[in-house]
């Protein structure tokens, strides 16, 4: 397959073209980028919902039950678990299907595992260009669901509309250790594991901390009780989400998520400019020299620029 | 990178031979998907569609693999899916091996075989994207 029929194929919804485009974005690849650079321009319709929380909370149950919920309301919903690469070898076990199998039996969902491929934030690399995938393939939400996350992996705060922060009861503390982290990013809360000892206390401790954070925009998230593995409380979540997506729209919030996608494309590309150029051919001679410059005492910053004007002085990579 | 779907058909229960597996195929540096037992072929076929996996390794150990085997192939193949390196392990006797050959399986690994022969074999046969 070449990047116009695959191009093509996700534009009409074929499940190969998009299975296939997914992995040329996943390996981040020339034909990976030229793909999720043409699909960003059909982007925007879509509800991009991420789902977050600390590992064994339950994500994988609760988007397996928000996904068949979605469904009766007759939505189609992408679906993309990240799960973490080993930091020494690169290889991965992606276990999120086995608690997804009966939403991904339906025919419309489709669902893909990732591995976070050495990224640290939450999700992989790769996560926009997958989410615009998705997006421009026409399914109405999308649902994203970060590695077991707990203060750093705030990743999805940038691409997500919507992003449920989800707890679970005993983790007491744990909300605490937590407060500063995905805490913050949260538009909606939700307690699973609802029927276990302790979930009073849980929602107590949660919304005595949410009530020392406010939104500038007004929005006050609300914590939503659920037990994901009986789909029970689904409605709430789900009008917990249509709320918060009326809100963004009241608010034109969603334009600026949309700017600042735009921005972290570009930044994105720069990086990957930058890569391109110093691992040219011919290049490495300059970069280890800069190197030693540094070692020996001088200024990390002016070696930066004088290597990027002796770089563009040459060609810009990829033209 | 090399992506596998890790695949456990039919009724047979027994997945720790799949398990030792992917964790072999997951320390070699490979994305391996494991979606649990008692998969349908269409369901097999789906999550090797949907996750667009190199590598198709399937573990029977309940000697329906006559069955189930063939009817995985023929769905990857009425898919357009037949650049898939199909493996199928488990307990399968060696009088079936050449109807496994035949219907499209690339190799059968029987018990006890070592988990680097394995890996190696995919390294080596895993086709281009």
């Amino acid at each position: 397959m070449d990047v116009n029929t695959v191009y093509e194929g996700i534009l009409a919804g074929n499940r190969r073209a998009i299975a296939r485009g997914l992995s040329w974005i996943d390996e981040g690849g020339v034909r990976g980028k030229e793909l999720a650079h043409r699909l960003f321009t059909h982007m925007g319709k879509a509800r991009i919902i991420g789902i977050t929380g600390a590992p064994g909370v339950g994500k994988s149950t609760l988007v397996n039950a928000l996904a068949l919920r979605l469904r009766q309301r007759e939505h189609t919903v992408g679906i993309l678990a990240v799960d973490p690469s080993s930091p020494f070898t690169g290889g991965a076990i992606l276990g999120d299907r086995i608690r997804m199998q009966e939403s991904v039996d339906d025919k419309g969902v489709y669902m893909r595992s990732l591995a976070s491929r050495g990224h640290v934030g939450g999700l992989s690399r790769a996560a926009f260009g997958a989410i615009t995938l998705l997006d421009a393939a026409g399914f109405d939400t999308i649902l994203v669901e970060t590695v077991g996350a707990g203060q750093a992996e705030v990743d999805i705060m940038r691409y997500a509309q919507t992003i449920l922060v989800v707890l679970a009861p005993g983790l007491g503390d744990d909300i605490q250790a937590i407060k500063a982290g995905i805490l913050e990013i949260g538009n909606v809360f939700v307690v699973n594991k609802s029927d276990r000892e302790g979930v009073d206390l849980t929602v107590r401790s949660l919304r005595g901390l949410l009530s020392l954070t406010s939104e500038a925009s007004g929005w006050t998230p609300p914590i939503v009780k659920t037990q994901a593995d009986r789909a029970m409380g689904l409605d709430d979540v789900v009008e917990a989400v249509d709320h918060h997506q009326h809100h963004l729209r009241q608010h034109h919030v969603l334009d600026d998520l949309r700017y600042q996608q735009a921005e972290n494309i570009l930044k994105q590309a720069l990086e990957d400019q930058l890569m391109l150029m110093q691992s040219a051919p011919g290049q490495k001679a300059l970069w280890d020299e800069t190197v030693k410059r540094i070692l020996s005492g001088n200024d990390a910053g002016s070696e930066a620029r004088r290597i990027l004007r002796e770089w563009m002085g040459t060609t810009v990579q990829g033209d | 990178m090399i992506r596998v779907l890790v695949a456990k058909p039919g009724l047979d229960g027994h997945d720790r031979g799949a398990k030792v597996i992917a964790r072999a195929l997951r320390d070699a540096g490979m994305e391996v998907i494991y979606t649990g037992l008692h998969q349908t072929p269409d369901q097999i076929v789906e999550a090797a569609l949907s996750e667009d996996v190199d590598v198709l390794a399937i573990s029977i150990l309940s000697g329906a693999h006559p069955t189930l085997v063939p009817r995985i192939m023929r769905l990857l193949h009425d898919n357009g899916m037949n650049d898939i390196l199909v493996l199928l392990g488990g307990i399968i006797p060696e009088d079936d091996v050449p109807a496994m050959l035949g219907c499209g399986v690339k190799h059968v690994f029987g018990p006890g075989t070592d988990t680097n022969e394995i890996v190696e074999y995919i390294r080596k046969n895993v086709g281009e994207r």
